[in-house]
């Protein structure tokens, strides 16, 4: 492979015999064995440097979700392996469950607690990253600490404070008057205490994707806006967040294709790991592994896996709708 | 571009016709460069305040989001350093105990945490290098060699990004179930071995840091194609392939879903034999808190080296067309 650094000129344009004087006679229209090795090496090479990814990306991606509408409309378990061709079956029965429904609802309702607040915050700590700090490095550091931890131990860490009877936050809230609650126990409580362990993780660094954004704002437009006497909080609206959108849209996106796979948080947030005595907290990831793991039917894991990708791509094709209206109906000022 | 993408890293691809001329002005009016792209401007004053550094009351602000973010972390360590009475108490710890080694000794003999520990490196280091190698491989060939359908290859790659892919988590399992590698490493490693993330984070930074001249100098040198990629382009990524390797490396060591589906207790990384512990010592915070802990320095300290790199590898990928 390494080669020595100092190359030595060669020239590959003659080959064979080496003629010291130069020619003048027709070239030769037979082209030596090296010629062509070096034509083929040119034209296929690129191929093959990007062909290891396209060779995983079908094997491991592509494939397994393909296989998986294969998967979702037969007889599966874990144990038997594959059985007949039974068509909606698995799509009827998974639909046909409460648990199903309820997934449906925390994953939503999770999601939605999770990515707002996010958004919003993430920009306002963006903004304030955004003056002419001391020590810049440092406080972009800080607000990145929580990427680098486990999703896993951040639901252990929370868990902990989010405890029902000895945990630090109810603690705080009795201190202020407020009553104790389950945080273990009640539905709302436990996608506020998940999506906390999110937004923990994500908002951070969402910042900063927020603050390079910022940084790439003219300065113009807000010494123009200063001149037509906006204030900081004026220039904010009208300047920093409409040159913001696209980052705003991405990050939403991203959040949604990573959020409704969410589950991590909510399987390490109690002991057992099965979202609540009655699903409370369960996301539609988790229900997916309860039944190919738990339940040993892969079939119906399956239809789940594929009713969540239609719903993502549904979610996906909503925000685009959205946005779209908002970029072609602006005004601009 | 497998069950190991939680979430795909800050990137926004490109909309519409995909040709890729360098510089193209984008519509919302923002100025990108590729990864790497060592001079950011240095700004004076803050959002649309000219000259002025900022108050206090910005950096009480921010201190307040730093201790937020760090607070969970200390708690962490401080209840790991006490006993399991501790929680039951009527008042809080404020200073650590001095708890946490015999703690740490107890969680070793509860999950193999050594083990978990040599898993998660062990998967960690080979996918980044790996994703560095193969990436800087494709990228080289998307931004600088002429082929084919490059274009719509490259699209195509950009498209992966937005697929779930962990959502084809049941045949994945039951393909390495038929290879026998359940419960096996190579069953986590494979899967992460090249990513799409990383074949355009790579292809946007070596479009702007290859000089074309460079190339065909080396081709007029006599250099094959791959000792080219060897000699020019590799030296060429290493700024990037750096924050590759580190983003890489983060996102498998926090990595948890697949790795719990498919690895055994016997054989976890370190998220997986938390789950473990807690499943064995679920009431006994001190201990479960104690390896949450422990899992988070090693990255911890990895972090206080290489965050700068973070930092700016999220920042540049963040702006870039």
């Amino acid at each position: 492979m390494s080669a020595p650094a100092a190359q030595v000129p060669v020239s590959t344009t003659r080959s064979g015999g080496s003629a010291p004087e130069p020619r003048t006679g027709r070239r030769k229209p037979k082209l030596s064995f090296r010629h062509r090795a070096s034509a083929w090496d040119r034209r296929y090479s690129p191929y093959l440097y990007i062909s290891p990814f396209f060779i995983l990306f079908a094997v491991v991606g592509l494939f397994p979700l393909i296989y998986t509408a294969w998967v979702a409309t037969h007889d599966w378990d874990l144990i038997m392996g594959q059985g007949e061709f039974i068509g909606g079956e698995n799509f009827m029965a998974v639909l046909g469950e409460r648990g199903f429904w309820i997934s449906l609802r925390n994953t939503l309702s999770i999601f939605i607690l999770s990515s707002a607040p996010q958004v919003v915050i993430a920009i306002l700590i963006a903004y304030l990253l955004d003056y002419n700090l001391r020590a810049r490095t440092f406080w972009r550091m800080g607000v990145l600490i929580p990427y680098v931890v486990t999703p896993v131990a951040v639901a252990l860490i929370f868990s902990n404070l989010f405890g029902d009877r000895f945990g630090l936050v109810n603690s705080i809230l009795e201190t202020v008057g407020i009553d104790a609650i389950g945080w273990h126990s009640g539905t709302l409580p436990s996608h506020l205490a998940i999506a906390t362990m999110v937004n923990f993780r994500w908002t951070g660094y969402n910042a900063l994707i927020f603050l390079a954004a910022m940084q790439a704002v003219p300065r113009d437009l807000y010494e123009a806006a200063a001149i037509d006497g906006a204030g900081k909080v004026r220039q904010f609206i009208s300047v920093t967040i409409p040159n913001l959108r696209p980052t705003i849209i991405f990050v939403i996106i991203t959040s949604t294709i990573g959020g409704l796979q969410i589950f991590d948080e909510p399987r390490m947030f109690d002991q057992y790991g099965r979202g609540g005595t009655d699903g409370q907290w369960q996301t539609m990831t988790m229900y997916l592994y309860e039944l190919g793991w738990t339940r040993s039917d892969f079939g119906q894991a399956s239809a789940v896996a594929v009713l969540l990708f239609l719903l993502i791509v549904a979610i996906g094709l909503i925000n685009f709708v959205i946005t779209r209206r908002i970029s072609s109906s602006e005004v601009k000022r | 571009m497998s069950a190991l993408e939680e979430k795909p890293l800050p990137i926004i691809p490109r909309t519409g016709p995909a040709s890729a001329p360098k510089n193209d002005a984008d519509p919302f009016g923002r100025r990108g460069s590729g990864p790497g792209d060592g001079s950011r401007r240095r700004r004076r004053g803050g959002s649309g305040g000219p000259g002025r550094g900022p108050g206090w009351i910005v950096y009480g602000c921010l201190a307040a989001v730093i201790l937020g973010s760090m607070f969970p972390l200390w708690w962490s360590f401080l209840i790991g350093s006490h006993d399991s009475t501790i929680l039951s108490r009527d008042s809080f710890p404020l200073l650590p105990g001095g708890n946490f080694f015999s703690n740490a000794v107890e969680v070793i003999d509860t999950v193999p945490f050594w083990r978990a520990t040599m898993n998660s490196v062990i998967v960690s280091t080979v996918t980044a290098v790996s994703v560095v190698f193969f990436s800087t491989l494709a990228g080289y060939a998307f931004a600088k060699l002429r082929f084919k359908g490059a274009v719509p290859l490259l699209v195509f790659v950009i498209a992966t990004m937005a697929i779930p892919t962990q959502l084809g988590v049941v045949p994945l399992y039951q393909v390495m179930a038929r290879l026998g590698w359940t419960g096996e490493l190579q069953a986590v490693i494979v899967p992460g071995l090249v990513t799409a993330f990383g074949v355009f984070w790579m292809t946007q930074y070596l479009r702007q840091a290859i000089p074309d001249e460079l190339i065909e100098a080396a081709t007029v040198d006599g250099c094959s194609m791959i000792r080219t990629f060897f000699h020019v382009a590799l030296p060429a990524a290493k700024p990037a392939a750096a924050m590759l390797f580190l983003f890489t490396f983060v996102l498998n060591w926090t990595n948890f879903f697949w790795p719990f589906i498919v690895l055994g207790p016997q054989n976890p990384t370190l998220p997986v034999a938390l789950q473990q512990l807690q499943a064995a010592h679920f009431v006994d915070y001190s201990l479960v808190l104690a390896g949450a802990t422990m899992a988070t320095i090693p990255l911890l300290i990895l972090f206080i080296f290489t965050g700068r790199q973070l930092v700016s590898g999220i920042m540049q990928g963040a702006v870039k067309q």
